[in-house]
């Protein structure tokens, strides 16, 4: 949406492509079925308000699945794929969840705290019952925040961040800092949970257990009733596009043990006329990427001859201060919630949800010689089901670098093709007519 | 599991039974506010699943819709009288 407007205020036509049914994205989902909530919705109504107001040529439940040279992107949309030919193509898919794979999370009842999230802001559903948060990270505690705020009920929280967490924060003095409102904000969540009671375990692993549905959620030798158990490490950048174009260069992020595409200071990728915005260029959290939305779209603009590189930067210069003082806090969380080591996942737990592919299976590959996830496709089919590795990803990826003894730089990631989302021939079909 | 903090506005029709809902609400998302977890079996080993992500990612919330099969649940929006039910298994062809 950002860099929608900013595109639009240089004067360039914008056509925007969403997956979704309402413009927001996952933070400022349903902002136009439910009233804002706090400040960052606020912000968001705002953004969604210029977006409304900018002009650009909007297409909700639009399905992109394919980008070309050119570039040329190919989408679904009512069953019918269409596809343009834009001057510059920006891509923002966002983030995913990091799994978070332990011992019966294929169970129905076992969730994401990404999903539950969703469901509390498309239909104001709130946790009640035996309901468990396990993991780590901000959007753990702001989402027990505001499930409680709406009058939700949580049996309790197992914390699964490394205890010496604080310790750790204490060696980046200059992310504490700069960081303080990022942090302010999570102790109130922290707050919040405690003044709600709900009771906070520190425990180093949990599992999940039942017969056809969740039924008890175990934690360091702790056995309770659950109905619902919500997990969450962290998110990643989605690379499921970039990552299917070829040559599109990607890096190893060692703190945030993820794979992101090669960007510029504006977000130009290694691809002429495709840049990327948000977090599925490294994440940085909303504001960030609303930020780097407007630094693409001004690049965007002087690439197309609208603006010279001087009146670029001119017009860039608050965005760019500004997100460089949002990203200043990210080397702090990373250092306060580093992701959970895949070589410590227990043989018999499935990695790859689609194929049910176990972390044991992973490793008897690595032990026969398989040195990547592509290569494990041929080996056990990990990566290859429905979801096309877009949640066992970096879970694989991180079983088959801890097998091998080495950094995660040195294991490919899964190769992504067109199309990245499923295409009826029917779909196709229509491109033809 | 879930509570509803928001009236529902009309009905749909599950695996021949008929739940509350809200138009315009992922259908994923109706489903769990009615309790259902079980979305669908595995095509691998025929275990029950229910959503993950409900952010479209996950494919683990497949079921069929007005007849069409393996419909990611979280990407639909509700509307009145919408019938889906549980994917059993891969797709027929």
């Amino acid at each position: 949406m950002a860099a929608a407007v900013a595109a639009r205020g240089q004067g360039l036509s914008v056509l925007l492509l969403d997956e979704n049914p309402a413009p927001g994205g996952q933070v400022f989902r349903a902002l136009d079925r439910r009233p804002p909530k706090d400040a960052q919705d606020r912000r968001g109504a705002d953004l969604l308000a210029a977006f409304r107001a900018s002009g650009a040529e909007a297409h909700q439940g639009a399905v992109l699945w394919a980008v070309e040279d050119g570039p040329r992107v190919f989408w679904s949309q009512n069953g019918a794929a269409q596809s343009a030919s834009p001057g510059r193509l920006i891509l923002a898919p966002g983030a995913t969840e990091r799994p978070l794979p332990i011992p019966g999370w294929t169970l129905p009842g076992v969730m994401s705290v990404g999903a539950a999230q969703i469901a509390l802001k498309t239909a104001g559903l709130v946790p009640e019952g035996c309901v468990w948060i396990a993991g780590q990270g901000p959007l753990m505690w702001l989402y027990a925040a505001q499930a409680l705020r709406q009058g939700g009920r949580i049996a309790g929280i197992i914390d699964l961040a490394p205890p010496d967490a604080e310790m750790r924060a204490l060696r980046h003095p200059l992310g504490l800092l700069r960081g303080m409102d990022y942090l302010a904000r999570g102790l109130a969540w922290k707050a919040a949970v405690k003044r709600a009671g709900v009771p906070v375990f520190a425990a180093t692993d949990v599992a999940a257990e039942g017969e056809g549905r969740l039924d008890a959620v175990m934690f360091d030798g702790r056995h309770e009733a659950a109905d619902l158990l919500l997990l969450h490490d962290g998110v990643v950048p989605n690379t499921q596009v970039t990552r299917a174009i070829i040559g599109c260069r990607h890096l190893w992020d060692q703190g945030q043990a993820c794979w992101k595409p090669v960007l510029d200071a504006w977000g130009q990728t290694s691809i002429p006329g495709v840049l990327v915005a948000g977090d599925s260029g490294g994440i940085g959290g909303a504001t960030a990427a609303a930020l780097s939305g407007t630094l693409a779209a001004l690049e965007a603009a002087r690439q197309m001859g609208r603006l010279s590189a001087e009146q670029r930067d001119a017009l860039a210069t608050p965005a760019r201060l500004s997100r460089a003082r949002h990203l200043a806090v990210r080397p702090l969380l990373d250092a306060l919630f580093p992701p959970r080591p895949m070589g410590a996942v227990a043989d018999a737990t499935i990695l790859c949800r689609c194929e049910e592919v176990t972390a044991g299976r992973v490793r008897e590959a690595v032990a026969l010689g398989c040195l990547g996830a592509n290569q494990l496709k041929a080996f056990t089919r990990a990566g290859m089901g429905a979801c096309q590795g877009r949640v066992c990803g970096p879970a694989v990826q991180g079983a088959i670098a801890a097998a091998r003894g080495v950094s995660g730089a040195e294991v490919e990631p899964f190769r992504t093709r067109f199309p990245t989302k499923p295409l009826t021939l029917g779909e196709l079909a229509a491109l033809a007519g | 599991m879930f509570r509803r903090t928001e009236p529902t506005d009309c009905m749909i029709e599950w695996d021949g039974r008929a739940l509350p809902a809200c138009a315009g609400e992922p259908l994923a998302v109706a489903l769990l506010a009615a309790g259902v977890t079980h979305f669908r079996e595995t095509a691998v080993s025929g275990t029950a699943r229910g959503p993950l992500c409900l952010m479209g990612a996950c494919f683990d919330c497949l079921v069929q819709v007005e007849g069409e099969a393996n419909v990611q649940a979280c990407m639909v929006m509700v509307r009145p009288g919408l019938r889906a039910g549980p994917q059993h298994g891969v797709r027929g062809l």
